[in-house]
């Protein structure tokens, strides 16, 4: 029941503290230590990588083919495909892709949860790879990727089976792979289990322990579950989420918690309170039985009502006695056999112990809303968190996706206009202008409230006057007295009805621009208005009326007082009904019908909880007079929540505006504890404390104050049993004297102090966490740039490529395997030409063409054409050689492949010894080929040393 | 529903109910759900149904996310989209009331990294903020402004500037905005 009574949908969320986020963003540098030696293999780029190279150089001319559209944001810059790699290998962006990184990631998690739980492991229990030692230093061995991430499994799998049982199920539960394969880990480590504890030869003892645990487990899914089957109106939630969005919905979630609330009031009273006194027969017959007409008593709450259980009056001050009733005389208890049951103070004890209850369970949800809503950090990213988080999924009828879509659309825009505009600056006359209307606007709301207190004050002093006079003449007719109780009642929730109207209309004439900031302005306005109304009428009850219960001929003020509280829920009640008829279905069809309007009115939620927060206060306030009151609000609320289900569905539409949920449930919750609990809670202290009860009916009468209850309790417990003598020191010193609430109260503070101050240095610390990783990231920037520096630099070692090359290229891919190896191979060969003479680097060119003629024998005349073009580049006095190169070429057509080789040969040997190395290099291809050109081969070689020299 | 887990062995349920966020109401409810969807035949759990079938479900009829949904939660070697049972109750148990903030905003980067490369690049935004808003010509971003709104939400997000937003600075924003729990949810 506790668990359930919170302001969210969901109890159970486990929320990720700030303290605790650093189990999302940890374990990168073991990530990192696994995965370098993967980066080990990119950074290397070996010479031979020539495709690789070559893929670029075609990514290059795409690119600049397809204007510069592809823009990184970094730099600017067009990474190679080298540096891709390495950054697509990043430990931070394969964690959310890679299924082998997110179990290296969880596995060190486990492994973190296992050294916490056991602070000191035993090493040698553990098996082999479990050994921290093995992986905190990354030592891993060249396996293939495959057997790696087994490697990583078999881990993880031990370091969860090393887990306890609830740790376990919790880790793979949030354990982000799919099913099956959580599934297989499951299996896994439960065979272990089984096999080493078939090992190790349990006792059976432990062994019916397992059995036990195993049984408790499956009891506690079965409660779990059965309290979710318990969740109330699922299906209309859902339905109302579906088509109105989070922000409406939680208006209902609300009404559900104080429903919650009110249940567990209405179980505490009616246990406690009511049933033990139903049974008991009441101390003396009422035969006042002033039956007006039946449909004003339960308006007013009196008549027939005033003198039944609804009410403080009936409730008697004795002991009751189990089992047999014993036929108590006066206040005497004179049976002390059996349980007793004294009244009184259970009574006291009831009521307080419930809004003890209370009192905490509001102050958990409060603090834990708080946690959720309000973080330390206080950077902006308003854009960003619009655009991650702000669709709805459980948005599901299709107007409504629309909608959402419309408004996330404009809003959107809005943002990206307000972040352009930066800083409109209104001139002085304007601001001045703008100020004096908002001064104006809260004079308005600010005079129209104490004008409304103030009619309430006199209204009541009125009708006060009245009532005492009606009882003096005595003549008067008792309908009319009965109806004129209501008048109250019905001025404020008038007042409470129509104000707010006038408060929106006032706010519509200051023109707020930001949205939330017109709900907080409303928000305050209404509540100072109802929590002033309210303390008016608190003044009424306990000052006018508590204090002088005689001259309004009572003799029971506080059923008065109680029925008081009956008659302003209930109107209240009506009012909501009559609210919702006339201002949400007429305003809908008169707007529809009559303005010709297409859209619906939107419904406030921020008003509606308000009256919700209004209603739970009065019935708070009158638990202790009546402790029926909060069944009377669990009816109620029930009428409430299917009236406005309908009202919603038939009237209303989605909100356009932006409503942010989560905070505004923070709110809300914080006003139903802030003013509203605390407030009730002070009236009923007072009540207890200070106020003497009515001497001719209650529990507690005779007494001076209802704390007195407990007081001659303990007394007479004293009395009876010496050895408790301390009990009654320590209540008089603990409870009666003041110090000791004010030491409390002084503990409390400084706690407060303390924690704000933690806060305080706990901002400190993320502004300097936040300015690390900032350098961090111009250090990643850095190092990308100098990585791809340095492929750029190998890059433009290694030939430039030219429009003919690439075509070169494409030809050799349509080539078989063989023949592109051997590309490669000869590639390498002039690179370390390339370095021992200076001069020979332009010649690299030929050596390709060459190369690529002999590759396509059977091609046509355009290929050497380019290759004459690419000769005339590189050196003057080859220009003669280039065209008995062609010569040679036409030669090459005619005759078969032999004797191309021969061709070249005497070509070399008439020129210069560039024109050498060109030859070898088309042995070197034709020596895939065949293997009898190898002898020619060398023969050249020896030739071209021999033109060196000379 | 007592038809229904007839159907599905006990020790079955009770290891879905271990290894998921679903109770066990949930769980038989998706059940039946995807047995219908199957179209009668009551095969293995393993078999699957089409992406198309599954987002004939009102649940994800309207969602503009629903193929990435899909693709994200298959375990299909044919990169179809389908889903088996399995896979249909890690949908679930990810988008359930109780499911962590953390597993919720690991899935919602992988539905948002449209082209699978493990970060959000100015492209993934810019098809994001296009699902987001949809395609009518009123409703979607002028050029101009797409490229202001990106340019500032990595500028907002990207704590490392590289210009890429990844998975932990995701997290991180996802982590000041406490609305995302409770919108990332679908109930069945």
């Amino acid at each position: 029941m506790d668990g359930r009574v919170s302001f969210d949908a969901d109890p159970v969320i486990d929320f990720e503290s700030p303290a605790d986020e650093d189990g999302v963003h940890d374990s990168f540098s073991q990530l990192i230590q696994e995965q370098c030696h993967d980066l080990h293999d990119v950074i290397e780029m070996t010479p031979l990588d020539l495709e690789e190279d070559s893929r670029d150089d075609v990514e290059c001319l795409e690119a600049d083919s397809d204007a510069p559209q592809q823009t990184d944001h970094l730099i600017g810059e067009r990474w190679s495909s080298d540096t891709l790699k390495v950054l697509s290998s990043m430990p931070s962006r394969t964690i959310g892709r890679s299924r082998g990184a997110i179990i290296s990631q969880y596995c060190n998690r486990t492994m973190q949860l296992r050294r916490r739980r056991q602070s000191r492991p035993s090493i040698q229990h553990f098996p082999r790879s479990a050994r921290p030692s093995i992986r905190g230093y990354g030592v891993e061995t060249d396996a293939a990727g495959f057997e790696e991430e087994e490697n990583k499994r078999d881990r993880l799998v031990n370091n969860l089976q090393n887990l306890s049982d609830s740790d376990r199920v919790r880790m793979l539960r949030a354990m982000p792979l799919s099913l099956s394969e959580k599934k297989e880990l499951r299996m896994l480590v439960l065979n272990k289990a089984e096999h080493s504890v078939s090992q190790n030869q349990i006792p059976c003892c432990s062994q019916l322990k397992y059995y036990i645990i195993i049984a408790l487990r499956h009891g506690w899914y079965g409660w779990l579950s059965f309290l979710s089957s318990l969740q109330l109106w699922q299906t209309a939630l859902k339905c109302v989420g579906g088509r109105f969005g989070t922000g409406v919905l939680s208006y209902f979630i609300f009404l559900r918690t104080l429903l919650f609330f009110n249940v567990f009031l209405f179980l505490v009273t009616g246990l406690l309170l009511v049933v033990p006194q139903a049974i008991t027969h009441p101390d003396q017959d009422q035969n006042i039985t002033v039956r007006s007409s039946w449909g004003l008593e339960v308006l007013t709450g009196a008549g027939y009502f005033s003198h039944s259980l609804l009410y403080y009056g009936y409730y008697n001050n004795q002991t009751l006695q189990t089992g047999h009733s014993c036929s108590a005389s006066g206040n005497g208890t004179s049976c002390s056999s059996g349980l007793s049951y004294n009244m009184p103070l259970v009574y006291f004890f009831t009521i307080g112990a419930a809004f003890f209850i209370t009192c905490i369970i509001l102050v958990y949800s409060m603090s834990k809303s708080f946690g959720q809503s309000f973080r330390i950090d206080k950077s902006k990213g308003l854009l960003a968190i619009k655009v991650f988080s702000s669709w709805d999924f459980k948005v599901i009828k299709k107007s409504s996706v629309r909608l959402q879509r419309a408004n996330i659309g404009t809003q959107l825009k809005e943002l990206v206009a307000e972040v352009n505009r930066q800083e409109q600056k209104f001139p002085v006359l304007q601001r001045l202008f703008r100020l004096f209307i908002h001064m104006l606007a809260w004079i308005m709301c600010l005079g129209s409230t104490l004008a409304c207190v103030l009619a309430v004050y006199y209204f009541s002093e009125h009708m006060h006057g009245d009532l005492r006079n009606r009882t003096q003449a005595a003549s008067s007719d008792p309908l009319l007295k009965e109806a004129s109780l209501l008048a109250v009642p019905v001025v404020v929730s008038s007042i409470n009805l129509l104000l707010p109207g006038f408060f929106n209309v006032v706010a519509w004439m200051e023109k707020y621009d930001s949205p939330s900031m017109l709900n907080y302005i409303s928000i305050s306005r209404n509540l100072l208005l109802k929590v002033s109304v309210l303390g008016v009428l608190c003044y009424h009850w306990l000052g006018r009326v508590a204090t002088d219960p005689q001259s309004l001929g009572l003799e029971c003020w506080e059923s008065f007082v109680g029925q008081e509280l009956y008659r302003f829920l209930l109107m209240d009640f009506i009012f909501m009904l009559l609210d919702t008829f006339f201002g949400e279905f007429l305003w809908r069809v008169f707007s529809q019908k009559a303005l010709k309007r297409k859209r619906k009115p939107v419904f406030d939620i921020a008003r509606n909880v308000l009256e919700l927060i209004y209603g739970q206060t009065l019935a708070w306030l009158g638990v202790l007079f009546s402790p029926l009151l909060p069944a009377v609000q669990i009816i109620k609320l029930l009428f409430l929540f299917y009236m406005k289900k309908v009202s919603l569905k038939m009237n209303c539409q989605a909100s356009g505006k932006p409503w942010r949920a989560c905070q505004m449930t923070t709110i809300f919750i914080t006003l139903l504890c802030f003013p509203a609990f605390l407030g009730a809670t002070v009236c009923v202290t007072y009540t207890m404390w200070s106020i003497t009860p009515s001497a001719g009916c209650g529990p507690f009468r005779g007494l001076k104050n209802m704390f007195q209850a407990g007081k001659r309790w303990v007394h007479r417990l004293a009395a009876v049993n010496p050895d408790l003598h301390w009990l009654a020191s320590a209540h008089s010193y603990l409870v009666e004297n003041p110090l000791f609430l004010f030491l409390c109260a002084g503990i409390f503070l400084i706690m407060i102090y303390f924690h704000s101050q933690v806060v305080d240095g706990q901002r400190k610390i993320i502004e300097l966490l936040q300015e690390q990783i900032e350098n961090e990231g111009e250090d990643k920037k850095f190092l990308i740039t100098r990585l791809q520096h340095i492929h750029e630099r190998k890059r433009r070692v290694t030939p430039r490529p030219v429009k003919g090359a690439s075509e070169v290229h494409t030809h050799t891919l349509s080539h078989t395997h063989t023949h592109t190896h051997a590309h490669t191979l000869s590639h390498a060969h002039t690179h370390t030409h390339t370095h021992t003479h200076t001069h020979t680097h332009s010649h690299t060119h030929t050596h390709t063409h060459t190369h690529t003629h002999t590759h396509t024998l059977s091609h046509t005349h355009t290929h050497t054409h380019t290759h004459t073009l690419s000769h005339t580049h590189t050196h003057t006095h080859t220009h003669t050689h280039s065209l008995t190169h062609t010569h040679t070429h036409t030669h090459t057509h005619t005759h078969t492949h032999t004797h191309t080789h021969t061709h070249t040969h005497t070509h070399t040997l008439s020129h210069t010894h560039t024109h050498t190395l060109t030859h070898t290099h088309t042995h070197t291809h034709t020596h895939t080929h065949t293997h009898t050109h190898t002898l020619t081969h060398t023969h050249t070689h020896t030739h071209t040393h021999t033109h060196t020299h000379t | 529903m007592g038809g229904t887990s007839s159907k599905l062995p006990k020790d079955l349920l009770s290891e879905y109910q271990e290894l998921t966020f679903l109770t066990k109401q949930e769980i038989l409810l998706a059940h039946k759900i995807f047995s219908e969807l199957q179209g009668g035949e009551n095969g293995p759990y393993s078999s699957r149904v089409s992406m198309q079938k599954i987002l004939t479900l009102p649940e994800l009829k309207a969602n503009p996310f629903r193929k990435r949904l899909c693709h994200v939660f298959s375990t299909s070697d044919m990169k179809d989209g389908s889903l088996n049972f399995e896979d249909f109750l890690d949908l679930l148990s990810a988008f359930s009331d109780t499911a962590t903030l953390e597993i919720k905003s690991h899935y919602a980067f992988r539905i948002f990294d449209f082209d699978d490369d493990g970060t959000l690049d100015a492209r993934d935004l810019e098809k994001l903020v296009n699902c987001l808003t949809g395609e009518t010509d009123d409703t979607r971003l002028t050029a101009e402004e797409m490229r202001q709104l990106i340019s500032n939400i990595l500028e907002e997000s990207d704590i490392d500037k590289d210009g890429t937003v990844n998975l932990s600075e995701f997290q991180h924003v996802i982590s000041r905005s406490p609305d995302f729990v409770s919108s990332f949810k679908i109930v069945l």
